[in-house]
């Protein structure tokens, strides 16, 4: 590979289009995960709009019917987890800063990371051409199980499960292409000096992630083979009077799809733990307890699918063993969680819009992560299993992980991204604005789930049970249409730092990992002279040294 | 880059860089043949619990064709050695070798597929179809996604063969082998379950 890094000059599409370059293959996956994520956020409009005032018309549709209501709910979830998800915290923010932080001038295989975003890149078309054919996109929930999901309409195939089967199929390859780069990049690509343990938090946790992600997506990819055949071929894999078995997806679907929770969160924690030391002037707090929890959550993680299906028909024996490891599995989290709170204790602590989202991450996900306990109990979990509790729950997991973890991340590598600073007072009224109306939508979808609300009901009016409950629905409603509002700021403040002059300097929060030693923004090849590593990433405030941080990197003479 | 115009203080081959012992291209192999295992053996246990269950799969499954799948389990083993023997000249750096067992390699490749264009045609020409039975709907689609996973390890050896030269390429003949034998390997699982352990019925 190594002669191949040096072309001169790319060209226009070498440079913006078919790039090989890390930083920008990182941007495209940014752009094209926040573009979903406007798609995403719409049909969660649509779905609040239309659970609120079920028989008024929703914006740029008309009066929704059931079955386009089950449309808008399986796409919201499938777009928010496989396509912003995935790629904002893995394909931009891994591309981007693991060469930068590791001290190397790329991948380790460009074309390979070229080819990643590519391939997503044609998931996306085809998953926007599912909208389009005959009866419609996909319906039959982000989890698409069986038997619903390879059921004949009316039209005699399911052209809409069918692409929707392709896109994530296709998405996965994208991820497994970058995820050989988020492996072997750490691992061979450090900069002299720079040991395993001395590579930054974020790395170890995109590592982590990419490999739990390459461990676990596998059976479901030869699922998605085998649903294929039953939609096109008429095959009855996961038919029973055909002589197949639903419960063969159940199990394909949530051994991914498990591990996948984790595949977002590592990334996240990896973000705010780069930003919580920074913002505390403190060492971050047990760095190798983390990266064993980690390890040991990565592991277990595997073993604790089958708590998605306690109502599914499951062996109450093998139910126990699942509530067990689940609620074994919150220990090595709350040693990652406690261990960035304990970063926090006694720190001088500064609240910029990056700090704020790190630390409402961590508050709001301790409520996701406390409200799980309550489903991984087999027992606990018959009652609200299929509630909006669970809707709850995972909302409270997800958004602060995928949301809070990106805009983190962007107010704190925005200089090092375009070479200027996101406003920062913006930025604290997205916070504020978004924290609050978060709350509300979701905290009364709770309520909704603990008083026996069913999570798939397209008109809970028709329920006379549901009737005195209906009230949460609007409030909820009221939070979503705040916290869109809210994310204007963020708009305006992302529009503003894409244009004008390029003014941030090299490390405007004084942090001492390695990309802050190159240029913002670094250009090809991302330093000036190749770093020598002298320190760990996180020497905060040593009280024997006169500056309060030591970089990670030994001095180089100005160029 | 016009756009960001900072000079590259440090051609890419003057950089050093801490790793661990294996090269770049095994290191992301491994990680990349990690994904394949768990792939097929997710569908290999699906197989396996789908079939523990139904005995009666047997009737389909007792139609494979034992001695043409005996062979092509010959022909792919024979194309792993001949792999070795292309990784083995390659690490000589001995060009004119490694092409040569890597065009047997190849050719046995090829001719694996033949036989299985063979098996499927008769196959479907017996009105054994995907359809047909749940079982057929695993045949067709584990051999399906192995043949797909022959014929891109023949497309990368194709490219091998033309871009091979003297100071180019060499060391991917040790991963593109790594895979090879990955392949070759998940047929040593198929075989036996698809074929072997059906007859006698």
């Amino acid at each position: 590979m190594a002669e191949e890094m040096n072309h001169a000059h790319p060209g226009f599409i070498g440079t913006y289009i078919f790039s090989r370059d890390h930083k920008m293959i990182g941007k495209q996956y940014l752009f094209t995960g926040l573009f979903w994520a406007l798609a995403g956020g719409f049909l969660a409009y649509g779905i609040r709009q239309h659970l609120a005032a079920p028989h008024s018309p929703t914006l740029g549709h008309g009066v929704m019917s059931p079955d386009f209501y089950n449309t808008v709910v399986t796409m919201h979830g499938t777009i928010m987890v496989f396509w912003v998800a995935m790629p904002i915290l893995i394909g931009a923010f891994g591309n981007f800063l693991i060469p930068l932080m590791l001290g190397a001038d790329d991948m380790a295989f460009p074309t390979l990371n070229m080819l990643s975003f590519w391939t997503f890149f044609l998931s996306s078309v085809v998953l926007l051409a599912s909208f389009f054919v005959p009866g419609g996109a996909a319906a039959s929930g982000w989890t698409a199980y069986p038997t619903l999901s390879v059921q004949q309409g009316v039209h005699p195939i399911n052209w809409g499960q069918v692409l929707w089967l392709l896109a994530v199929a296709l998405e996965f390859v994208s991820m497994l292409l970058g995820g050989v780069n988020y492996i072997t990049t750490p691992l061979q690509m450090r900069a002299p000096g720079m040991g395993l343990f001395e590579m930054p938090i974020f790395v170890w946790m995109q590592m982590a992630a990419s490999l739990i992600f390459m461990l676990s997506v596998g059976p479901l990819v030869g699922g998605a083979v085998l649903m294929l055949f039953d939609l096109l071929f008429g095959t009855g894999v996961y038919v029973p009077e055909k002589g197949g078995d639903p419960l063969l997806w159940q199990h394909l679907f949530w051994f991914f799809g498990h591990p996948e929770v984790y595949v977002l969160l590592l990334p996240a924690l990896g973000i705010i733990g780069e930003i919580i030391p920074v913002f505390s002037r403190k060492p971050l707090f047990g760095y190798k307890p983390i990266i064993w929890s980690t390890i040991a959550a990565g592991i277990l993680g595997f073993i604790v699918w089958a708590h998605h299906q306690f109502i599914s028909g499951l062996d109450p024996k093998a139910a126990s063993v699942f509530s067990i490891t689940t609620i074994i599995i919150s220990v090595p989290f709350s040693i990652v969680i406690f261990s960035m709170i304990a970063t926090l204790w006694k720190g001088s602590i500064q609240f910029t819009t990056a700090m704020l989202f790190a630390v409402g991450m961590i508050a709001e996900f301790i409520i996701g992560g406390t409200t799980g306990i309550i489903n991984g109990s087999a027992a606990a979990d018959v009652y609200v299993h299929d509630t909006y509790y669970i809707v709850g729950h995972f909302h409270y997991t997800l958004f602060p992980t995928v949301f809070y973890g990106t805009f983190a991340g962007l107010y704190y590598w925005w200089p090092k991204m375009f070479g200027r600073h996101l406003d920062e007072r913006l930025g604290k009224i997205h916070f504020w604005g978004t924290t609050v109306f978060f709350n509300m939508t979701f905290i009364p979808m709770l309520l909704l789930g603990l008083a026996g609300h069913q999570r798939r009901i397209a008109d809970p009016t028709i329920f006379p049970l549901l009737r005195n409950v209906q009230y949460l629905h609007v409030i909820a409603t009221y939070g979503l249409y705040g916290m869109l509002a809210y994310q204007l700021p963020f708009c305006w403040a992302f529009c503003k730092g894409l244009v004008g002059k390029k003014d941030a300097e090299r490390n405007p929060w004084r942090a001492a990992t390695l990309e802050w030693l190159a240029p913002s923004p670094p250009g090809h090849g991302n330093f000036d002279k190749q770093p020598e590593v002298v320190a760990g990433p996180y020497e905060y405030s040593k009280p024997e040294e006169k500056e309060d941080f030591i970089p990670q990197w030994k001095p180089q003479e100005a160029l | 880059m016009s756009a960001h115009p900072v000079p590259i203080a440090h051609p890419m081959h003057e950089l050093k860089y801490e790793s661990i012992s294996p090269s770049m291209g095994r290191v992301g192999m491994w990680a990349f043949l990690a994904s394949e295992i768990v792939t097929f053996g997710g569908v290999v246990c699906s197989y396996l619990l789908l079939r523990l269950c139904h005995p009666e799969w047997i009737q389909h499954s007792s139609k494979t064709l034992l001695p043409i799948g005996a062979i092509n389990t010959v022909v792919l083993l024979t194309s792993s050695l001949t792999m070795v023997l292309a990784h083995h000249s390659a690490e000589l750096k001995n060009v004119a070798a490694t092409k040569k067992w890597l065009a047997c390699t190849l050719l046995l490749g090829l001719l694996f597929l033949c036989f299985k264009g063979y098996e499927y045609t008769h196959e479907i020409e017996n009105g054994y179809l995907p359809n047909t039975a749940v079982f057929w709907a695993f045949y067709f689609a584990m051999t399906g996604l192995h043949g797909l996973h022959v014929l891109a390890g023949l497309v990368t050896m194709a490219y091998l063969l033309i871009a091979i030269k003297e100071d180019y390429r060499l060391t991917a003949v040790a991963p593109v082998g790594l895979y090879w034998h990955f392949v070759d390997l998940v047929w040593i699982f198929l075989f036996p379950l698809l074929y072997v352990t059906t007859q006698g019925a």
